[in-house]
């Protein structure tokens, strides 16, 4: 399984493609995309995003889902999903602490 | 210290402008990122695992008090309250919006600093040693020729699209603690016979995936010859340097397939050719810069200090403080102390806004506003009197900067590594945590001395491994991270690559191992004076070897 992921081209934020198109600032939020066509039909929507000058860097990365989240497979994605693990203060799981 | 003059205001300046300009028509959609892309690495702005980052160039690690307030300002309004400083004695921040960037610039601008050229395949920001003007056993303060050779290269249209980046640093000291060795230029500054100025040339070196040693190829290098031989070294690397594989277009490969004696006539030639032209560095124009750096005014005390002594015997943080952190300085009565970035369980290199601000405090009550950062990711005052400690170091309690560790097991140098930057492959600065954490007694790590422990989060070796005691390399393992120690780098005088010695760790071993190794030293020292890094030499690595895997 796949998800679509980027950064916002302003702030450099970490963004993954939600279901509707757009772009969401939780993994938790993004859809898991299965099969060859429907991740490429996925990425390329991402394109044009990035066409758009949303966002930069589009590629799509490995997930698995446990117990229906989203969780990415390699560690540098782990850590782009929730920030810095030598600053719990900073990134995502800051956010989610003070959400 | 340097001061812009009109040119470097005007260059500067424009730059700023330019690069606003440049901003307002990415964020309107008028360039594509693969057109902004190489423009905002120009300017130190990266795009990495969180956010952008933007590199911010200390020109050989000077800076002063207001400079440093304003680092601290940046970090507190546009970052996240911190920055890091670098092995390239710069300061990245981590956080930054790109719309904010140019306002950064434009602060950056009114102190007299800038991010250009701290990326991208042009000239670096040259690095000093970071006790120059101020060490005891220094010939000459190298810092005048950095400026030179910083000016010369800005901008420098010959050389804004090399093969790859270029790194030139440079040492006043026989001692050398500017790594010059593993840099593409080494200059070591030297006198001759007759008591001249001039400098030992090394080319060459470098780290990253092909680590390699400088190859000398001047003994004497005249002072008014310095920046024609550097641009014929320059104009040999722009025409013969690889372009057509990103890993091999580095000098060091340049040097390693052509051979020393064929690129060394080939600079030669080059420098017969403009030797006497526009680049020959007359006498008043060197001293002009020297001036810049003239000493500030310190008054010949004596070796000792009553204050010191007494302290030291009744406060035991700060009599190791004193015996680790104090470089000798060429003035009897005064000092150069360093202020370890390395707090015991830290993060190598990072410093709050209010350390910073509490640093530009204490480097204008107590050090003649002079603040150097080192390679070793610390920040140094080089001129406090002596008289001095005992109040500078309450002030560096107060700020939570008084680790009295430099030089130790504890005073790591490790990359940003997977936690932020997109090339890693493993995470450094945990792994460093972890080591600052098990040997952080106090006690322990005086008695284990001086130990160079240098981290890396991938090959490219921005976190120096292949020259630390130990040297440790993160990588990637059937997904999961994984550690290759090497053991018995230098990057001094007698600089030396490290040796891998057998298979990687995992992330939970490796602290263990990095014990293993330290108790194995400890067990076959000749005594305390025999450091790690001299009994590994003497002992070889089969002890070592032995006490990570066992007898062969």
């Amino acid at each position: 399984m796949k998800v679509i992921t980027a950064n916002r081209l302003l702030n450099g934020d970490v963004v993954w493609l939600a279901g509707n198109g757009n772009w969401v600032e939780r993994i938790t939020l993004a859809k898991a995309f299965e099969g060859k066509e429907a991740v490429a039909e996925a990425l390329a929507l991402g394109m044009v995003s990035k066409d758009r000058q949303e966002v930069v860097d589009v590629y799509e990365m490995d997930v698995t889902v446990e117990d229906g989240v989203i969780v990415p497979v390699r560690l540098r994605e782990k850590i782009r999903a929730t920030g810095p693990t030598t600053h719990p203060d900073l990134g995502k799981q800051a956010q989610a602490v003070s959400a | 210290m340097y001061r812009y003059d009109e040119f470097d205001a005007s260059f500067v300046s424009q730059r700023t402008d330019q690069f606003k300009d440049q901003v307002r028509r990415r964020l309107a959609g008028e360039l594509s990122e693969d057109e902004f892309k190489p423009l905002r690495l120009m300017n130190g702005l990266y795009l990495q695992l969180h956010a952008y980052m933007l590199r911010v160039a200390i020109p050989y690690g000077t800076l002063n008090g207001r400079q440093m307030r304003k680092l601290a300002h940046i970090a507190r309004t546009y970052d996240k309250g911190y920055g890091h400083f670098t092995t390239r004695q710069n300061i990245q921040f981590n956080w930054p919006r790109l719309e904010d960037t140019p306002k950064i610039l434009e602060e950056l601008a009114e102190v007299e600093m800038h991010a250009i050229q701290t990326s991208g395949n042009c000239i670096r920001n040259v690095t000093a040693d970071h006790f120059a003007g101020a060490a005891a056993d220094e010939i000459a303060d190298p810092r005048p020729y950095a400026e030179i050779l910083r000016q010369w290269s800005s901008l420098h249209p010959e050389f804004s699209f090399l093969p790859r980046k270029f790194k030139i640093a440079i040492t006043g000291a026989p001692h050398d603690r500017a790594a010059v060795q593993v840099h593409d230029i080494g200059l070591q500054l030297t006198r001759n016979d007759a008591g001249e100025t001039g400098f030992v040339v090394y080319v060459g070196g470098g780290l990253g995936r092909t680590p390699m040693i400088g190859r000398k190829v001047r003994e004497f290098l005249p002072e008014e010859d310095l920046l024609a031989y550097s641009e014929a070294i320059l104009r040999v690397y722009n025409r013969y340097g690889r372009r057509d594989n990103k890993f091999k277009a580095r000098i060091k490969i340049l040097m390693h397939e052509t051979g020393l004696e064929e690129l060394k006539a080939d600079i030669e030639q080059e420098f017969e050719k403009i030797r006497f032209g526009v680049l020959l560095l007359p006498d008043e124009e060197v001293r002009r810069i020297e001036a810049y750096f003239a000493p500030p005014p310190l008054e010949v005390g004596s070796a000792t200090s009553a204050a010191v002594e007494a302290r030291r015997a009744s406060d035991a943080a700060f009599a190791q403080f004193a015996a680790h952190n104090l470089n000798p300085h060429r003035v009897p009565g005064y000092t150069s102390v360093t202020l370890s970035m390395k707090p015991v369980g830290g993060i190598p290199g990072d410093a709050t806004d209010a350390q910073m601000d509490a640093m530009a405090d204490l480097a204008e009550q107590y050090g003649h506003d002079e603040i150097r950062i080192s390679h070793e990711q610390n920040v140094i005052l080089p001129h406090v009197k002596l008289d001095d400690l005992p109040a500078l170091y309450d002030g560096l309690v107060a700020a939570g900067i008084a680790e009295g560790n430099a030089g130790l097991i504890t005073d790591i140098i490790a990359c940003p590594g997977m936690d932020f930057c997109a090339l890693a492959t493993a995470r450094s600065i945990p792994v460093a945590q972890r080591i600052s954490e098990r040997f952080g007694a106090a006690e322990r790590q005086a008695e284990i001395g001086e130990l160079k422990i240098k981290i890396s989060g991938c090959i490219n070796a921005c976190g120096h491994h292949h020259v630390g005691h130990i040297g440790i390399l993160g990588l990637e393992k059937k997904g999961e991270e994984f550690y290759q120690v090497t053991l018995g780098g230098s990057a001094n005088e007698n600089t030396s690559i490290g040796e891998i010695v057998g298979r990687g760790f995992s992330s939970e071993e490796v602290v263990d191992a990095v014990e293993k190794l330290v108790d194995t030293y400890l067990g076959l020292r000749s005594g305390k004076e025999e450091t790690f890094l001299a009994a590994y030499r003497r002992l070889g690595e089969e002890p070592f070897k032995e006490a990570l895997y066992g007898a062969a």
